[in-house]
């Protein structure tokens, strides 16, 4: 037997040190369809509990929504299960291209290429498009698949400190001698959900010859005036070289993401892009969700207003209660509690009170950086967001963390 | 070049573009990448200040992690190519 005892041992004792660690993740089994109001198990084996959902992607309350469930039925209906085949052999229908050109439109760019997911879309896309002779130069704090996708392209990697303008430009000048620069972020940052600052990236990567590459997965859909994207609220539009984003956050939440951007950018990913090229593209049931998606946001921006006013509504309340937050003004609103154990013991009692909030702390986020991240959505009520924030309040007042400052809370549970 | 001039060029950079906290002590023997403060994909643009500093070029398979785990440990890299 090829899986001997020894490797069983070997794997048992490496999920072993994550479990005795703190770090072992365990999923949760929500049994009801996602929406602000959820039906969870936990821990597996649990009664079913319901709960307010706070940590949701569903930035516009669009995943379970109606209409855009009808339209998948008829996606199913009238496309089919599964297309069984890449895109360039026979795995492409109309409604595919049809989603392209939708997300061209939505997003103010020449071209799009579907992918199976954002996560893909950053794996392909760098190598696709750089060679040994370029440079990638990223904020410190971009998402992970970035990360793996730099790993994956032969071109040199530099890196700025977070949203630091002049680090930024010390780095241009370093690598003035590259073919190509490409300056890489995300639109918002989600951990902290802060945003970048687009419009002084812009004019430096005007300024030195270099593309811009945002990645929008939690802007896509809500953030500007018309919820086109964190380059539409720092007014940029149509200056970014490449955008990806995902239609499993705010867009729907199914799955799928895209490259949009240049038109030989989008070629490129077309030619070369591997995990287009190796894997099917996006089911059709779920190209026809995001169509209804992209139609309900383009009729009005009722749903991005909504959240905008939730939002608002939530870190105000917070605040008041004397809760810690990270700066912001984006659906992802940051509590504080510095100490991992604290954030895990916040998060338990919140999910006793019938709030579904999780604990982040180290590796997700720096030591000494432990959290309970609340992302607010438009299928919240008023009366949602006071439940939530009700509970917050009692757990807050339980670990007497109410009023006191970061370093308060450090001094008492460790950091 | 004197090594301690080295040295404190060398710690100076390293502080200025990967040190983020101030209360984070640094030496000339602190572990950089293994001790989590400079992470492998930054390496590149202290690769690339010495080699514009010193006019050397540092060979890839020289740079390895190991190679940039202290400013001491650089130090001795780079005086290998000065």
């Amino acid at each position: 037997m090829g899986y001997s005892d020894t490797i069983r041992s070997l794997y048992q004792a490496q999920i072993q040190e994550i479990r005795e660690a703190g770090l072992l993740k365990q999923e949760r089994f929500i049994h009801s369809p996602q929406a602000a109001d959820i039906e969870v198990e936990f821990p597996s084996g649990a009664s079913v509990k319901k709960a307010i959902n706070m940590c949701a992607n569903n930035y516009l309350g669009l995943s379970s929504h109606p209409a855009v469930v009808k339209a998948a039925h008829e996606g199913l209906d009238s496309r089919g299960y599964g297309m069984s085949s890449v895109r360039f052999i026979c795995g492409t229908q109309d409604i595919h291209r049809e989603l392209e050109r939708k997300m061209t439109e939505f997003l103010g760019t020449e071209d799009t290429i579907l992918f199976p997911s954002c996560m893909d879309a950053n794996c392909g896309v760098f190598e696709a498009v750089l060679t040994n002779q370029d440079v990638m130069i990223s904020d410190r704090l971009v998402h992970a698949s970035i990360i793996d996708g730099i790993r994956l392209c032969s071109a040199i990697h530099d890196t700025f400190k977070h949203s630091n303008m002049e680090h930024l430009e010390e780095k241009l000048q370093l690598h003035a001698d590259k073919r190509l620069k490409v300056v890489i972020t995300d639109g918002v940052f989600s951990m902290d959900g802060d945003t970048a600052l687009l419009d002084q990236m812009a004019d430096l990567c005007d300024r030195y010859d270099a593309m811009l590459f945002i990645d929008e997965s939690h802007s896509s859909g809500f953030i500007g005036k018309t919820g086109r994207g964190t380059h539409e609220k720092y007014g940029i539009m149509g200056r970014v070289d490449i955008i990806t984003t995902t239609f499993g956050k705010a867009l729907g939440g199914a799955s799928g993401g895209c490259v949009s951007g240049r038109r030989e950018i989008v070629e490129m990913c077309r030619q070369k892009a591997r995990p287009y090229l190796f894997s099917n593209t996006i089911a059709p049931v779920v190209v026809s969700g995001v169509l209804k998606v992209l139609e309900i946001l383009s009729a009005s921006t009722e749903r991005r207003d909504k959240l905008e006013n939730n939002t608002a509504y939530w870190r105000k309340g917070l605040t008041e209660a004397g809760f810690v937050l990270k700066d912001g003004d984006t659906p992802i609103v940051p509590v504080m509690l510095f100490n991992a154990k604290l954030a895990q013991d916040f998060s338990r009692d919140l999910f006793d009170l019938g709030i579904y909030a999780v604990g982040f702390f180290f590796p997700v986020v720096p030591k000494g950086q432990a959290r309970i991240r609340t992302q607010i959505s438009a299928g919240h009520d008023i009366h949602h967001l006071d439940k939530a924030l009700d509970a917050f309040i009692k757990v807050g007042r339980k670990y007497e963390i109410l009023g006191k400052t970061k370093n308060e809370i450090i001094e008492r549970y460790g950091s | 070049m004197q090594d301690q001039e080295i040295k404190d060029i060398v710690l100076k950079y390293v502080i200025n573009e990967y040190v983020e906290d101030d209360d984070q002590e640094v030496t000339y023997d602190t572990p950089l990448i293994s001790g989590g403060i400079v992470d492998s994909f930054s390496m590149v643009s202290l690769k690339r200040f010495l080699e514009n500093k010193y006019k050397i070029s540092i060979p890839d398979e020289k740079a390895s992690p190991e190679a940039f785990d202290s400013v001491t440990k650089i130090v001795k890299l780079v005086k290998e190519f000065i």
